[in-house]
């Protein structure tokens, strides 16, 4: 039978990346200095397993590659060679080739073969060092890739060979057995077999463990010695064994060779193997310790893996599916109690039935609680590429930049986890490049030559806060104002709390770098961070202090698949506004009002104006409440400003599933999406900002129809 | 057909070894490290056992010494899956106790032949 292991390549990927995440922290650990067994065999071992996959899987370039990265690692397993700066630097660019060659052969694309060949040369010359060992472990390796049996010269004569076969008396128990390797040499050519029993002890001296016979065996075909050798491999040092080839003669006289030996000693077992039934009722002492395991007749589990390699795949841990089975066998239990109180239900059963369904209630909220845990993965997916980022980058800078990381293990939902990566990047290239000063700056600061950058973080209500924070020189306030000024961001005699200034960095086209550099400028300004932020519903904000250091602090959403939201009313329609993005909602004071002419109408909230939008203009409905003294003014967060939405009224607040419109119907201009509702309608969820670009360009709001969307 | 214990870190080593076994009728028990494997061994007897050798936890010789140690697998077949070839390798293989080795890398119709020859 062939089986194709094509099938088996998407968990070979996937265990090799993790792999080779697993490296590359180890060697970023060991270039710091802690250098310990457990990582280093933590490494050594992920190169190993890539090594043997790939060469199972048919990646032979890969497992070649990879061998040399190995043979290093065991050098420093073994204390054979020092992790010095300059190795461990090869090793990390060798972990990146090995990433890109994986990705390359996963995609079918092409390999960089010239920095392949250049990572290869650099990994040979350390190797090259120390000639003596290199020389004995690249030689095993090859024989062991190639066949081993293919090394001798095959002799395809018919010939004979008399073998004598003496098992040590433990042989049986290394779970060898003799009439197994009988039978593999009976299928090399004819076999005769005979069996020297003269150290059989008495019945009751017996034990059943011990070997006490031998073998005299002849074998004619056509084999070489190299063939016999290897049937016996496995006890070579277990047993007695001689191998003689027999002269042609000496052949031919055998049959009556082992007449006299059968004659002599006493009539004992002489029969071809070729009947292989026979020869086990001859040597029951032989086969009856392997009948001796008890065979059980539980099931083994059976894992059944998915070989599916293009769908993602979430790792679970198994605590938290016992927790879903748990809660589904409770939804069992109620609803098969609920389903008594329907069977034959009156009016006096209703507090069991308010009962029941309260009970309902609390197992769907633990049961969609659970779920949404399944998609959390710890936030170390994310921050576990930066001690590396930290590395490459303060080398180039030459800074010197100690990372710390905490809480990593807070969870995050996985799409919002995959979204927050290159904002995260951002960050941390920023403080790196901006924040964090040269040795000699910080010591002429009085600080320690050694920069800290830490990044925390950590659930706070239904939010996950990452802080990105850094002792460096802090944000250079009169850079920025500068610089807003001559971009016309600001008014030149305009005077500014240090917070406005902050906040000044987050303006688009802002960058302060005086020239683009490499490192933190990729035409990607701290604009384009808060607006991927906040299309996450999340919010980015920055505390700075001069010569003492700045910090980022991210809030998002657990999760992008649930919020809580205020459902409104207006016009005809329900409309669900992020409970988040709420800041407050008044009544309208009919004096605070102020229409300005082309921008419509401002409201006076406390010391601010606040564009007034009604969303029945936005959303072209017809009816519902004009006079703003009977409807309410909801006052919520967009990006930066505050903006006021004249509704109807204010309905309930509820957890709703968000159901994407552009995966179910097509992106519409001012909704995020939409939900159903307890009583099955359609309610559709704003999209603050796009509200916000409506209202100011009334052009948009012809094009959506929304009586197309429900 | 036979009870097979197969002891591996690699997911992908673990779902061929299974497969290729599995495909020639035997039943297959899978464990992630000598550890999980030797709790296994301590419930349930197999007619062999396939380990690698450098797994974390507890390493394929480890658990093949412990292996031995328990009466039902006194004498069960041990193979160890190994691609460090050099004799010194062999020879700790069986001093700890394993009946034979296959070498990294394999193909499924080896491994087969490796379990045909040990299960007869």
């Amino acid at each position: 039978m062939s089986i194709d292991v094509t099938q088996f390549h998407g968990v070979f990927f996937e265990e090799s990346f993790e792999g080779l995440d697993i490296m590359e922290t180890g060697l970023l650990s060991m270039s710091q200095g802690e250098i310990d067994d457990d990582t280093v065999n933590g490494i050594f071992r992920a190169a190993h397993s890539i090594k043997g996959g790939a060469g199972t899987f048919g990646f032979s370039h890969i497992s070649e590659f990879t061998h040399g990265l190995e043979t290093l690692l065991d050098q420093i397993r073994n204390g054979e060679r020092e992790a010095t700066h300059e190795v461990i630097e090869t090793l990390l660019s060798a972990v990146d080739t090995l990433r890109e060659m994986l990705t390359a052969v996963q995609s079918s694309s092409d390999v960089d073969e010239e920095k392949v060949a250049q990572v290869s040369h650099a990994l040979e010359k350390i190797l090259d060092d120390t000639v003596a060992e290199t020389g004995v472990n690249s030689e095993d390796t090859s024989v062991a890739d190639s066949d081993e049996s293919g090394t001798t010269e095959t002799n395809t004569q018919q010939q004979s060979w008399l073998i004598h076969f003496k098992p040590l008396p433990h042989l049986l128990q290394t779970g060898n057995e003799p009439i197994r390797m009988f039978r593999e040499l009976a299928e090399l050519g004819e076999l005769t077999v005979s069996v020297n029993d003269e150290e059989l002890p008495p019945f009751t001296d017996l034990d059943p463990e011990i070997c006490y016979f031998s073998w005299e065996l002849t074998l004619t075909g056509e084999m070489d010695e190299a063939e016999i050798n290897e049937v016996f491999e496995w006890v070579d040092g277990d047993c007695e064994l001689t191998i003689e080839r027999l002269q042609e003669n000496e052949a031919s006289d055998l049959p009556e060779l082992l007449q006299e030996q059968q004659s002599h000693d006493k009539p004992e077992v002489v029969e071809a193997i070729s009947q292989p039934m026979a020869t086990d009722n001859d040597s029951i002492v032989v086969e009856a310790p392997s009948k001796t395991p008890i065979k059980s007749d539980a099931a083994p589990k059976k894992k059944t893996v998915s070989s599916d390699a293009s769908t993602a795949s979430i790792r679970v841990g198994t605590d938290k599916v016992d927790s879903l089975v748990n809660l589904v066998g409770e939804l069992v239990i109620t609803q098969s109690m609920l389903g008594q109180i329907g069977d034959n239900f009156d009016v006096s059963m209703l507090p069991q039935l308010i009962d029941g369904l309260e009970q309902l209630e609390r197992n769907t909220r633990e049961l969609q609680e659970s779920i949404m845990r399944i998609r959390m993965l710890p936030i170390s997916f994310v921050f576990n590429r930066f001690p590396r980022l930290v590395h490459d980058m303060t080398s180039k800078l030459g800074k010197q930049v100690e990372l710390v990381l905490t809480g990593e293990q807070t969870e995050l939902d996985k799409t919002v986890m995959e979204k927050i990566g290159d904002p995260l990047v951002h960050l941390v290239r920023n403080s790196l490049d901006h924040g964090l000063e040269t040795p000699e700056k910080r010591l002429a600061a009085n600080k320690s030559e050694t920069g800290v950058l830490k990044l925390n973080a950590y659930h706070q209500g239904g939010n996950i806060v990452i802080e990105i924070s850094d002792d460096g020189a802090g944000l250079n306030e009169e850079k920025i104002l500068q610089k807003a000024i001559e971009k016309g961001l600001v008014e030149p005699n305009e005077s500014l709390s240090p917070e406005k200034i902050h906040e000044l960095i987050f303006l688009p086209g802002f960058s302060t770098a005086d020239q683009v550099s490499d490192l933190s400028g990729r035409g990607v300004g701290m604009d384009v961070v808060r607006k991927n932020i906040n299309s996450l519903g999340g919010a980015v904000e920055v505390k700075s202090e001069s010569g003492v250091g700045s910090t980022f602090t991210i809030r998002l959403p657990l999760t992008l698949a649930i919020m809580d939201g205020q459902i409104i009313q207006v016009a005809d329609q329900r409309y669900i506004i992020p409970l988040i993005s709420i800041i407050e909602s008044v009544e309208v004071d009919i004096s605070k009002v102020k229409k300005v002419t082309g921008k419509g109408e401002l409201y006076k909230i406390r010391d601010e104006y606040v564009p007034l939008i009604r969303l029945r203009n936005v959303f072209n409905l017809d009816g519902g409440i004009e006079d703003l003294e009977h409807g309410l003014l909801v006052i919520v967060d967009c990006e930066d400003y505050k903006i006021g939405l004249f509704v109807d009224e204010l309905l309930a607040q509820q957890q709703v599933v968000i159901k994407s419109l552009e995966t179910n119907f097509r992106k519409v201009k001012g909704l995020a999406g939409a939900t159903i509702l307890g009583d099955g309608t359609v309610a559709l969820i704003l999209d603050i900002a796009g509200v916000m670009a409506m209202h100011k360009e009334p052009a948009l709001i012809k094009q959506t129809s929304l009586k197309s969307v429900v | 057909m036979a009870n097979i214990l197969a002891v591996d870190d690699s997911a992908s080593m673990r779902q061929m070894v299974t497969f290729t076994l599995q495909g020639a009728g035997h039943k297959v028990t899978l464990a992630d490290d000598g550890k999980q494997a030797l709790e296994i061994a301590q419930r349930q007897s197999f007619d062999l056992v396939i380990t690698d050798v450098n797994m974390p936890v507890m390493d394929g010789l480890t658990l093949t010494r412990e292996l031995r140690k328990l009466p039902s697998f006194k004498f069960a077949p041990i193979l160890v899956l190994t691609t460090e070839a050099g004799p010194e390798k062999k020879q700790e293989g069986r001093a700890a106790g394993a009946t034979g080795w296959l070498i990294k890398p394999f193909n499924p119709d080896q491994l087969l032949a490796t379990v045909k020859k040990v299960l007869g």
